[in-house]
């Protein structure tokens, strides 16, 4: 009331009128303009030109090609794969986080700090080196190797290593998610769950799980995606054997070797259209669930 | 219970047992045992012949290129990375939610798919390749190739690890600085800049750890040239091929040791930067 008086009396500048001065918070328009474009520009570069010529490419002979090439034994048995791949070491991964999110945020021992460290380590060793340290481990050359190689059960050259590879190099994904979160949350709601006689899997069933629900599935999402796209530690111990052990990157980097263009950037792009989909999922996770994702609030 | 003992607090909580021993047992077999074998394969070889294969002018030169390729390419992204969360967080322009969900493309988007895609683009019959040909350049498989590739994987570290801290940055402060007569650039400078350091440093750290070791986006693009082109990642997969695996072995070791004291950087940016501000 006394405002608007006032601004009546003495006609002060309105909200429609507007000021001609700039806020001090804010750059000139001009350089505002200039920022945008070379940061766009520098997107499209970066980003968008290596996105758009995958697509490109694959359909450089028309889409019939494209689809024939995806018909082709080669590229079936590596979807497949890809798919088992994923099917077996996204839920590894999953049971993996939850027990490590629930440990390290429920309870208090020696050594905490230590174990997150670990969980992060193999977000900082090459792909390539965690490929070696399994061949190292698991190769016949070595004890272990050599005694499950004979028993009929090698993991390097097959399935087991690459899934044992897809894990590593996934391995900190639902843990790192799902750890801040739950720290965040306390363990007020479970104790409280516990005095009125709730079982642990019932606590953990019925008040934790749908805390974390969101942020599980963003989590197993950013895990499905890199599971499914890992290439230097799978190239390491699958031996890249045609029809059996060569997933979807392997069997593209062969294709692309052989100049079979239109059949390797056609697997290509089906695993950008997959780079895609995990992008839109997660961004709409961000904008609906932003209050239970840890990422948002990350820093 | 062995693993009781290692609780410092006794709590109703249950599952401790359950949860840590999952953890464990899978901590143990998918990261500590493979790393272990490595070390000890180092052991067993013995650390006078580690030094004499890491010791070649080869492996020397794979180093080298591989850590300095990938530092360029993580002050471009702190610098270009900054930028970019800045234009995210503060400016407001038609597209912005988009352009900001492809910030991660680099994330979400295989190695070996953008490998080929950059090659496809860089290489002298590609849309970039043949503008820099016609200007004399070479740009996939040359150095130049190598950057572009570390760029682009490592392009999201700088922009999430900085845009939450912009936009937590109180209005009032660049206020209280223009109030004192300073200027734009000169708040931008000695306000905003030293605020988001910390952050900026984090994901430097993280993007030039990233570069080190990556391997599919770069042996497409790279030419791959003993001496010249060659990543330390490749000469491991050489090195694996000839069934060197006490060589392997070697600059798989000294490539763990650059990522641990990396890995040591990056915390002590964060305890530094929580000392400074409070927070990470």
């Amino acid at each position: 009331m006394y405002d608007r008086a006032l601004s009546e009396t003495y006609s002060l500048p309105t909200q429609q009128a507007r000021p001609k001065w700039r806020p001090v918070t804010e750059e000139s328009p001009l350089t505002r303009a200039i920022l945008i474009a070379v940061a766009l520009g520098g997107l499209a570069l970066l980003v968008v030109a290596p996105l758009a010529v995958v697509f490109a490419e694959a359909l450089a002979k028309g889409a019939g090609a494209a689809v024939a090439s995806l018909a082709k034994p080669e590229a079936l048995s590596a979807i497949k794969l890809t798919l088992i791949v994923a099917a077996i070491s996204v839920p590894f991964n999953a049971i993996f986080g939850v027990a490590a999110a629930w440990t390290i945020t429920k309870f208090d021992f020696r050594g905490k700090a230590f174990l997150i460290t670990l969980i992060d380590l193999p977000f900082s060793v090459s792909p390539v080196v965690a490929g070696l340290a399994l061949v190292l481990l698991f190769g016949t050359n070595s004890l272990l190797g050599g005694w499950l190689v004979a028993s009929g059960f090698p993991i390097i050259f097959a399935l087991p290593g690459i899934v044992l590879a897809s894990i590593f190099v996934t391995f900190p994904f639902v843990a790192r998610e799902l750890i801040p979160v739950m720290i965040e949350q306390g363990r007020t709601e479970e104790e409280a769950a516990l005095t009125l006689g709730a079982s642990g899997w019932r606590v953990f069933s019925t008040v934790t799980l749908p805390n974390i629900k969101w942020a599980l599935l963003y989590g197993v999402l950013l895990c499905n995606a890199r599971a499914m796209g890992e290439f230097g530690a799978v190239a390491v111990v699958s031996g890249k054997i045609r029809g059996q052990t060569a997933t979807m990157p392997i069997t593209i980097e062969m294709l692309y070797n052989e100049y079979l263009s239109v059949a390797a950037f056609t697997l290509a792009g089906v695993l950008a259209l997959l780079a895609l989909l995990t992008l839109i999922l997660k961004t709409g996770l961000e904008w609906r669930h932003a209050d239970q994702l840890a990422a948002t609030r990350r820093h | 219970m062995a693993l009781a003992l290692l609780r410092t607090q006794k709590s109703p909580m249950p599952g401790f047992g359950l949860g840590m021993g999952i953890t464990l047992t899978m901590l143990s077999l998918i990261v500590i045992l493979p790393i272990g074998a490595l070390l000890a394969k180092g052991i067993s070889y013995g650390p006078a012949e580690v030094w004499t294969a890491i010791n070649t002018p080869r492996v020397w030169a794979a180093l080298y290129l591989s850590f300095r390729l990938a530092f360029l390419a993580a002050v471009f992204n702190l610098i270009f990375g900054t930028l970019l969360a800045w234009v995210l967080a503060r400016y407001d322009f038609p597209g912005r939610r988009v352009v900001d969900a492809l910030v991660d493309l680099p994330f979400a988007l295989p190695t070996a798919v953008a490998g080929i895609a950059l090659t496809a683009l860089y290489a002298p019959n590609g849309v970039f390749g043949s503008i820099a040909k016609s200007m004399g350049q070479k740009i996939a498989y040359t150095e130049w190739g190598i950057l572009i590739a570390l760029i682009f994987v490592g392009l999201p570290f700088v922009t999430r690890t900085v845009q939450p801290v912009i936009a937590e940055i109180e209005k009032e402060v660049e206020e209280a600085s223009a109030t004192l007569g300073a200027g734009r650039f000169y708040t931008l400078r000695r306000v905003i800049l030293p605020l988001l350091l910390p952050a900026a440093l984090t994901g430097f750290a993280l993007s030039l750890a990233r570069a080190v070791g990556e391997y599919g986006s770069v042996i497409f693009i790279a030419g791959n040239l003993p001496m010249k082109t060659e990543i330390a990642p490749l000469l491991i997969v050489i090195k694996l091929e000839e069934f060197d695996y006490n060589g392997a072995a070697a600059i798989g070791i000294a490539m763990l040791l650059i990522a641990f004291s990396m890995l040591l950087v990056i915390n002590l940016i964060q305890i530094w930067s929580r000392r400074r501000i409070g927070h990470v």
